[in-house]
């Protein structure tokens, strides 16, 4: 197959970036859409120019590395696939294509299509964690879990944090990440006793790092490789609100002193 | 009161402001449009009924004081949201492809901005007399204002029916969106209760039908003037 790509070049945080356009020749159509670009990193290198610069790292759908926005829809738009695991035969001969980064103010663009998600690992450390002293792993059934509450917190633990529901929200909202994290905590009992908490913490560590709101658009449904469901955000701000009308605020004051 | 400035300053909390006064306004939107399906009734019940809301003036001035309320706080806290969703992509696509967003959803800054206009023209023309002034103040015989003589005067004008015909279909195309979100916003959506999503939509279509009936029914000469 033979190709146009456009591809978002930008050499540090500072550039202004802009889109070049590059002919690619000779594009198995069984290679994934990362094996394409490392093709093109070839021709490039041979002609001295730099590579683009990309994230990967597992390449088969669940280390959340890959990014790329693909003719206007992240990981490509196909149904349940990261960029790492669409294939070139979805693309006709000829086809011109446009690759752009994860767009949002908070995930900083550093190279070419590598972006900074740490915005997430911030949220995570928020609250993301339950800090109960576990000890080893408890026996298997010592702690009793419905199936349907067991499938559902898996459902929501699948997401990979590769940030495509970001990159598809029209106001570059993290709410199905944040909202997935939570529930995968929410749905089994050893979440409970720092749901309130953990809820406010998040949301607002969220806030803080300068992603947008939910406008109901779902595009983060429909982008996210992972299927979750925004079931979880409707999920989330009812435990905000909750969390919020019941704050005391003699509990984090007492913590603070702790 | 620290908890409640941050909750409504947060993400969450804003939406929820969006949800709870979407939804006031939902509820009047529903009454307003059953009120003038009266003009199906003749002159003498829907100027009883105009002559009835205005004599209940212990209902009308809270029930106006808080509709303005809701309406500024609805305003505010868009024009905030919408400002910090822009902030929140600084540099736009080169190409973005929609997915699964409506034409409602994407468009609900601009026909709320309409609406607003829209309702100033509104409270201009049939509260405060000023756009078709020599209709206004028509006596009907019973010592009432002739409100159905006003109604019938105004949309025998096409210029003026088009601009409610526009006017109502973007109101309806905003209510689709937002009537549809405010139980998703407020945490209320659940997979049980599929329909929900549909609650946007069927409330497009009938507030368009209810809304635009009786002033079609003017143009077509249906709903004529008394006597005539």
């Amino acid at each position: 197959m033979n190709l146009t790509v456009h591809v978002w070049r930008q050499k540090n945080g500072k550039d202004a970036g802009r889109m070049v356009t590059y002919q690619v020749k000779g594009v198995n159509e069984h290679a994934s859409f990362l094996e394409m670009l490392d093709v093109l990193n070839e021709q490039l290198v041979a002609k001295g120019e730099e590579a683009i610069a990309f994230d990967h790292d597992c390449r088969e759908g669940i280390c959340g590395m890959c990014s790329l926005v693909i003719n206007g829809r992240p990981h490509g738009g196909h149904e349940r696939t990261t960029t790492c695991q669409l294939h070139m035969r979805h693309f006709k001969d000829g086809q011109e294509i446009w690759v752009e980064p994860w767009r949002a103010g908070a995930f900083p663009v550093i190279r070419d299509l590598c972006v900074d998600r740490r915005a997430f690992d911030k949220i995570i450390a928020a609250g993301g964690y339950i800090s109960a002293n576990a000890g080893s792993a408890p026996d298997g059934n010592a702690v009793p879990v419905p199936k349907e509450q067991a499938d559902r917190a898996m459902d929501a633990a699948a997401c990979i944090g590769c940030g495509a529901c970001v990159a598809a929200c029209p106001n570059g909202s993290a709410m199905l990440f944040v909202a997935a994290k939570l529930a995968h905590m929410h749905m089994l009992p050893q979440g409970q006793p720092e749901r309130a908490k953990r809820t406010e913490a998040m949301v607002t560590a969220m806030d803080a790092a300068g992603f947008g709101n939910c406008s109901n658009h779902y595009e983060c449904e429909a982008a996210c490789p992972k299927d979750i469901s925004r079931d979880v955000i409707a999920m989330m701000n009812r435990d905000y609100t909750k969390a919020s009308l019941g704050h005391r605020e003699e509990e984090s004051k007492a913590e603070g002193a702790g | 009161m620290s908890w409640f400035v941050g909750y409504v300053r947060s993400s969450v909390g804003a939406k929820t402001i969006m949800a709870v006064t979407g939804l006031l306004m939902v509820l009047f939107a529903i009454v307003h449009m059953i009120g003038h399906l009266q003009m199906f009734g003749g002159q003498d019940m829907y100027n009883a009924y105009a002559s009835f809301l205005q004599s209940l003036w212990e209902v009308k001035w809270p029930t106006r004081a808080g509709l303005i309320a809701v309406f500024v706080i609805h305003l505010v806290s868009a024009i905030r949201l919408v400002m910090m969703n822009r902030a929140a992509r600084p540099v736009k696509y080169a190409k973005y492809t929609p997915a699964r967003s409506t034409i409602a959803g994407r468009t609900m800054a601009l026909t709320g901005l309409v609406i607003l206009a829209f309702v100033f023209f509104h409270l201009a023309h049939f509260t405060f007399g000023g756009v078709q002034p020599e209709y206004f103040h028509l006596p009907d015989g019973h010592g009432r204002h002739d409100a159905y003589t006003m109604f019938v005067r105004a949309f025998q004008n096409p210029a003026m029916y088009g601009i409610y015909f526009a006017a109502i279909l973007l109101l309806s195309m905003h209510l689709a969106h937002g009537a549809s979100s405010w139980m998703q916003t407020l945490g209320l959506r659940h997979p049980k209760y599929p329909w929900t999503d549909k609650v946007g939509p069927a409330l497009m279509v009938i507030l368009f039908i209810g809304y635009m009936a009786p002033p079609t029914a003017v143009l077509l000469n249906v709903i004529k003037l008394p006597g005539a």
